[in-house]
């Protein structure tokens, strides 16, 4: 590619992320302001907006520093769960009334030890606290021992799975295959009052516009190009005098938490947290999202998870089968023409034209 | 002349093959020193062990007199001052030229450091290319622009790794005066290379390996003239 090429592409880039934050944003003001949107309609943008920033968070970790987690459902899980069983509490404390979850675990009431979630704070702190230390203990022991590329993805698949089955378990104490639902109140209020789906998807389309900003700086800065430079050749950076094991640290554990913060947004409004998060379906799919998309930048994730969910969310109300051939079709279209994502359209040429990247037959040697 | 890299006794295995067998060696501040020898010698081994990408079996390598570098991570050896240029160029392909450049530096870039790496780019003629990114220069730059991003830092211990491999004469030629410009009084200079011609132009001294010994050290004229070593390595 010419210089000039490279950069247009990256104005190309600028502009798509611009374009991106601002549909965000606009989608916000729109779900908070708007009154005629259904309550349908509501919902699935906050959903929408969950599962972008969850292939937001994976972006950091594998579009940056090359690092691809097969098991990002986990933390996105421990958002869930934490949320659910603050919203169960809540409920017993605003409304008295005993949630099923305590006649099909055979208890009598809820868990003593979950007593301080009531307070959403608490909640918050310990989501984001659980996501952070399960993150840094397996990161520090993988990264410690350089596990990476396709044994780290494999290891990450394992983990997510063990913890579904775990999770399947009813002795584990978090209402096994049932799950965690019958969310009576969030902050005092019904869910049935107009306002909290609005709420809560304006809130989740808020905090991934605000997540898109911060990543985006962090990601031009310092922080940034050095998880860039850790992707293209780890061994020469740790050579320069960088420890990359803080890098990869680091953003592992960043990933992990804006992962349990899309968990968190999440549940509430799906009303409902059960093992099935943990399956490795979702994790997969959240590397699909990023790949659909375009990895290493940002908006390509938003793009990515945002259409295929809404093509999912579609397909599903009308011809639920189709769903796995044209998720099919997608990737196979998108690895066959823009193998670095949708977002490659910027830089595309029909490649059945030239192909400037391949060298034919009498040409210089660059 | 204090000796800044001194290796005693070192053993390094890989497996049941033994790359480096009870190697001593001294290299000076003030010197460049060539390392030579057949294919497997343990040239690049040297090196590796050196920077810390591989572990000694026995043996310790001593740094300015003081730091023990077979214990220490690569990065700690790196911020002492030991860097190194690898034999296949690496650079990061994703980031412009200056970003690479002053990765390699370190720290905060204020305009102390940016004037540091504008100079650093000078001398390795790639100024013009600085926002270029590095995986769009052709072969040469990319193994200049590596140089750069080691010599930025001003390392006590520079070592290069077939820093010519791969290069036109033109380009060979540059990269001698480059490293010429690069010897310094505070400053140990080891060089691996194949290309014999480059070596004497470049090198004080050379050591020649083989089979992870020491088989001749001296001034490439003398090499030349060695019997071991035309026998083994430069042939007839």
């Amino acid at each position: 590619m010419t210089d000039k090429a490279h950069i247009l592409s990256r104005a190309f880039e600028d502009r798509i992320f611009v374009g991106v934050a601002a549909a965000v944003a606009l989608a916000a003001v729109v779900v908070a302001l708007f009154p005629g949107l259904s309550g349908y309609r509501v919902n699935i943008a906050g959903q929408l907006a969950c599962f972008a920033l969850l292939a937001l968070s994976l972006d950091l970790i594998w579009g940056y520093a090359g690092i691809l987690s097969l098991g990002h459902g986990l933390f996105f899980a421990i958002g869930g769960y934490v949320i659910g069983m603050h919203l169960l509490e809540h409920a017993v404390a605003t409304t008295g009334v005993t949630p099923d979850i305590v006649q099909f675990m055979g208890w009598k009431a809820l868990p003593d030890w979950w007593g301080p979630l009531e307070s959403f704070p608490v909640a918050l702190v310990a989501a984001l606290g659980v996501s952070f230390a399960v993150a840094f203990v397996f990161g520090w022991v993988s990264f410690r021992s350089r596990v990476g590329g396709v044994y780290f993805a494999i290891i990450t698949q394992a983990l997510v799975y063990v913890a579904m089955l775990l999770m399947f378990r009813n002795d584990t104490g978090f209402g096994g295959n049932n799950g965690m639902t019958g969310f009576q109140t969030i902050f005092g209020a019904p869910f049935q009052t107009p306002g909290v789906a609005k709420g809560l998807a304006a809130t989740s389309l808020l905090v991934l516009f605000a997540a898109l900003v911060a990543c985006r700086l962090l990601m031009i800065g310092r922080f940034g190009r050095l998880l860039v430079a850790t992707r293209d050749d780890e061994t020469r950076l740790r050579s320069l005098g960088y420890e990359t094991l803080r890098l990869k640290l680091g953003v592992w554990c960043l990933s992990a938490v804006l992962a349990a913060i899309a968990g968190l947004l999440y549940v509430p409004q799906v009303g409902i947290i059960n093992p099935r998060v943990l399956s490795p379906e979702l994790s997969l799919e959240i590397a699909v999202w990023c790949a659909i998309g375009g990895r290493g930048r940002l908006a390509g994730a938003v793009i990515g998870a945002v259409l295929v969910n809404a093509i999912k969310f579609s397909l599903s109300a009308t011809m639920p089968e189709l769903w796995p051939f044209v998720l099919a079709g997608l990737v196979i279209l998108v690895a066959l023409i823009f193998p670095n994502g949708l977002l490659d359209i910027g830089r595309w040429r029909p490649t059945w034209i030239s192909r400037p990247d391949v060298l034919q037959p009498g040409d210089a040697k660059p | 002349m204090t000796v800044a890299i001194l290796v005693e006794a070192l053993t390094v295995e890989f497996g049941r093959f033994r790359a480096i067998d009870d190697l001593s060696l001294a290299i000076d501040y003030g010197e460049v020193r060539a390392v030579i020898g057949p294919n497997g010698a343990g040239k690049t081994t040297l090196l590796d062990v050196i920077s810390g990408v591989s572990r000694a079996k026995t043996g310790r390598i001593l740094f300015d007199e003081k730091l023990e570098l077979t214990r220490a991570s690569e990065a700690q050896i790196a911020r002492s001052g030991v860097r190194r240029k690898f034999q296949k160029p690496s650079v990061f392909e994703a980031l412009t030229v200056r970003d690479n450049v002053e990765i390699g530096l370190g720290g905060a870039i204020d305009a102390v450091a940016r004037e540091r790496v504008d100079k650093t780019l000078e001398t390795v003629g790639l100024a013009a290319e600085a926002g270029r990114l590095a995986g769009e220069l052709a072969h040469g730059q990319k193994q200049w622009l590596e140089i750069a991003m080691v010599v930025v830092s001003e390392p006590k211990v520079l070592m290069l790794d077939e820093p010519v491999a791969g290069l036109t004469d033109e380009e060979t030629e540059r990269t001698s005066a480059l490293i010429r410009a690069l010897k310094s009084p505070e400053r140990a200079v080891i060089v691996v290379e194949h290309d014999m011609d480059f070596v004497e132009t470049v090198a004080d001294r050379v050591t020649v390996l083989h089979e992870g010994r020491t088989l001749f050290e001296g001034s490439m004229a003398r090499a030349r003239a060695d019997a071991r070593v035309v026998d083994v390595y430069l042939g007839r």
